[in-house]
């Protein structure tokens, strides 16, 4: 992507570029656009010398273009059983000076957790005076979330129906129909309701001023192009390249399944990110898709490298390569008709290469189809100050359909990435525009991420409903995480307060503004 | 780029000669997080620096009679571990200590957050209800000034061509005296203060506070010291009455701005919520320590 666009502007030959990628960081869509690739290839055509251009922190908050913001309308109807007979919604997503904000996967997404006999979605993507919009994790999902959530939290506590009972009676399951089109097949959703019903934590009783809120969220992940490479060396270790960058742990996952795939340990395989010159195409690294595409693609060449393994050790052993089987990390005569032989390791195949053929490697290129939905539930407890309007996440836990989890702390750290940023999107983190439109807070200073000390240690909980198009069952798991929790901390909110904020971020200011509505304080009521 | 000398002076009078001697903007630094930092962005262009950390008595903590001197570079960490600061005046350890993050407190100073001269500053509230003095050393000598007289504005202070704080002096506590610091910001640290407040109580015997001071910060444009919130609180224990008026008071003693990290409306209904909670804090150590 950074090559064929950069090719594009600068009119120059897509092999005449080499994209080097950046070891983790500036993720989460910021990199799936290129900003100063451009000016730094013409500069550099101009000068004759290596020019390297570094943003600024302010010119990235400036320049690179946050996610949308939105207007949304849900309209629920419902029987008072619970059952949802229809919704409308009609989502506004701002998309800056160019066409191109997210609100196609706002639509597709919002509903997609809920089986709904009548639907009306219509989607605006609205020009405006404001900085061009970029994808953000799940780009569209958790706006529409919010909005959808919110209100079906509403409708519940209206009906006197538990939040998880709602989301049992209404939500998705196999065999169902998403407004947006898909037939489900092989979901997890209902999985994690049983699960969150069953967690410690919906057990754990609440204090003053506390309360708890319900959310659930889906995306759809992605697959396509993908290539990957795994070569034998020649003391048996494995290096696998992989051409999609780093942003989440994907090197060991990698790692994981071609040593799976070999029967080696997981120490033996060395996977490396190559660049735009080592290794085949790979499309964008975005849409958790990694894992399940990258991971499809390192599988194959793990499989095709077994093959070749069967065929080195029938030439050494001199029996066909039918005869031969592979497993743990050995090669074995398939039976005692193949001829008695003393098994071969990975190692001493490696070793005898040379005699025996040459080099032993293969390359992958796929483009991966069968992408696994992914959906969540997340349970939310907060504190509120009623003083001050300040929020404290007491507890929470995400329970999410991961498909099998290739490397279960990554998972969990994708999830609790994913709720703490998700977190500070719903009570601190915004824009602050000047009156002249002039964006005030460009730096961490002002534009309030959480701190490790305003999170809990979040909860995971994976339910693995593995994908049967994936060889492990990997479905994405990304960016999912990030599509419930401004509607968890709101029904939170709600459910300690009675009071129902709409409005993102639900900060302290906000929040005491809408607490003295209701019922103004005592103390400056004289 | 325009060259910046530094010199590091060993004594005070050396320091003073290099600070009277630019003919541009000269600046004392202690820490430097604040300086560093302004430098870098380019908010400030000083002729020179002068480094205050090598001279005699500028990092340390020391009793003179019943006074505490703190040097004016001596670094919070070093205030947050004193164990005399924090049994007679935990509130201002608490201001100190809240002064930007674990790495800042190497090197930051009272001095410093006091003369960088922001309304948000976290060690001078709690300093000033303390009713502590700055001493201030320039070409024409020594004077000791209380430390609410040095911030006269925004980034402004009253020290003149030449001078700079070396010391402040703290009266020590009375038997039933003691302080706390709160501040407001939206997340748990890493944070400037919305709201800034510190109260000072002195109590008798039976719990009646005799002497207090209200100390309210980043609600306008320099700390303010809230005579009327003392009022409403001498003469009195903490009953739901005397809340009240204090928190009116506070709230009345706010003229606090609109900006990026907070509205004047929201800031005013908070620095009520703090004057009684730092007060609800400071009357209860003020009566374990008895």
């Amino acid at each position: 992507m950074v090559r064929a666009y950069t090719s594009r502007i600068c009119g120059a030959d897509i092999a005449s570029i080499r994209a080097i990628p950046a070891e983790i960081g500036g993720g989460f869509g910021g990199k799936t656009i290129i900003y100063l690739e451009p000016v730094a290839y013409l500069l550099s055509k101009k000068s004759g010398r290596p020019v390297k251009i570094v943003m600024s922190r302010e010119e990235v908050f400036r320049a690179t273009g946050p996610t949308s913001g939105a207007v949304i309308e849900v309209k629920l109807g419902a029987k008072k059983d619970g059952h949802i007979t229809a919704v409308e919604a009609v989502l506004k997503y701002q998309s800056g000076a160019f066409p191109g904000s997210p609100v196609n996967q706002g639509c597709m997404c919002g509903l997609a957790v809920y089986d709904l006999p009548n639907a009306v979605v219509t989607g605006y993507d609205v020009l405006c005076h404001r900085p061009k919009v970029a994808a953000y994790r799940a780009p569209g999902a958790p706006i529409a979330s919010f909005a959808i959530e919110s209100c079906v939290d509403e409708l519940a506590r209206e009906l006197g129906i538990d939040a998880l009972a709602m989301r049992e009676i209404n939500g998705a399951r196999d065999g169902g129909k998403a407004v947006h089109g898909p037939t489900w097949v092989n979901i997890g959703y209902q999985k994690t309701i049983e699960a969150a019903n069953a967690s410690e934590h919906l057990k754990t009783p609440l204090g003053p001023n506390q309360g708890r809120g319900i959310a659930s969220g889906y995306w759809h992940n992605a697959g396509g192009e993908s290539s990957a490479a795994c070569h034998i060396n020649e003391d048996g270790t494995v290096t696998v390249t992989e051409g999609h960058p780093d942003i989440g742990g994907s090197r060991a996952s990698m790692a994981l399944m071609v040593a799976e795939v070999l029967g080696v340990p997981y120490e033996q395989v060395r996977p490396v990110v190559g660049d735009t010159t080592s290794i085949g195409f790979s499309a964008s690294t975005g849409g958790s898709r990694v894992t399940f595409a990258g991971g499809m693609a390192v599988t194959q060449a793990a499989e095709k490298v077994v093959g070749e393994l069967k065929k080195r050790a029938a030439v050494i052993w001199d029996i066909s390569a039918e005869a031969v089987e592979w497993r743990d990390g050995r090669a074995y005569p398939a039976g005692a008709n193949a001829g008695s032989f003393e098994p071969l390791s990975l190692a001493e195949i490696a070793g005898k290469a040379a005699r025996t053929g040459g080099p032993i490697s293969a390359e992958v290129q796929i483009n991966a189809q069968g992408q696994g939905p992914g959906f969540t539930t997340h349970i939310c407890d907060v504190e509120v100050d009623r003083e001050t309007g300040a929020v404290k996440i007491l507890r929470y836990t995400a329970i999410q359909d991961v498909g099998r989890a290739i490397h279960p702390s990554y998972v969990e750290g994708q999830m609790q990435g994913g709720v703490a940023q998700g977190v500070g999107w719903a009570l601190n983190e915004e824009y602050v525009y000047d009156k002249d439109g002039r964006l005030e807070n460009p730096g961490f200073l002002d534009y309030r991420v959480p701190v490790a000390s305003d999170m809990p240690m979040i909860d995971t909980i994976l339910v693995e409903v593995p994908n049967p198009r994936h060889p492990f069952g990997a479905r994405g798991c990304g960016e999912v995480p990030i599509v419930p929790p401004m509607a968890a901390v709101a029904n939170a909110i709600a459910d300690a307060t009675g009071i129902r904020l709409r409005d993102l971020p639900m900060s302290p200011p906000k929040l005491r503004a809408a607490l003295d509505a209701e019922q103004p304080p005592r103390l400056a009521a004289e | 780029m325009p060259r910046v000398s530094y010199t590091a002076p060993t004594s005070i009078d050396d320091a003073v000669k290099a600070l009277a001697a630019s003919a541009g903007v000269a600046k004392a630094l202690s820490g430097g997080t604040d300086l560093l930092v302004q430098l870098k962005s380019g908010r400030v262009r000083p002729e020179v620096i002068v480094d205050t950390k090598r001279i005699p008595g500028l990092i340390g903590i020391r009793e003179e009679g019943d006074k505490f001197v703190i040097g004016a570079a001596t670094p919070g960490i070093m205030i947050s571990a004193d164990e005399r600061l924090t049994r007679a005046y935990p509130g201002i350890v608490e201001g100190v200590d809240l002064i930007g993050s674990t790495q800042i407190q190497g090197r930051c100073s009272i001095a410093g957050n006091l003369c960088n001269a922001s309304p948000a500053a976290d060690s001078v509230p709690p300093v000033i209800a303390a009713r502590a003095t700055a001493v201030v050393v320039g070409p024409n000598g020594r004077r000791e000034v209380p430390v609410e007289n040095i911030v006269t504005g925004p980034g402004q202070t009253s020290l003149q061509k030449g001078e700079f704080v070396v010391e402040f002096r703290i009266p020590k506590p009375l038997p039933r005296q003691s302080d706390a610091y709160l501040r407001f910001i939206p997340r748990t640290e890493m944070d400037i203060a919305v709201v800034g407040c510190a109260v000072n109580v002195v109590l008798d015997a039976g719990g009646t506070c005799t002497e207090a001071r209200v100390v309210l910060g980043a609600v306008a444009p320099t700390q303010v010291i809230v005579e009327e919130a003392a009022q409403a609180l001498i003469g009195h224990k903490l009953d739901d009455d005397t809340l009240k008026r204090l928190d009116s008071a506070a709230r009345a003693a706010c003229r606090p701005i609109s900006d990026k990290r907070g509205t004047i409306e929201y800031r005013i209904k908070v620095a009520g919520v703090l004057a009684r909670r730092a007060a609800a804090i400071a009357f209860d150590r003020a009566a374990s320590r008895a």
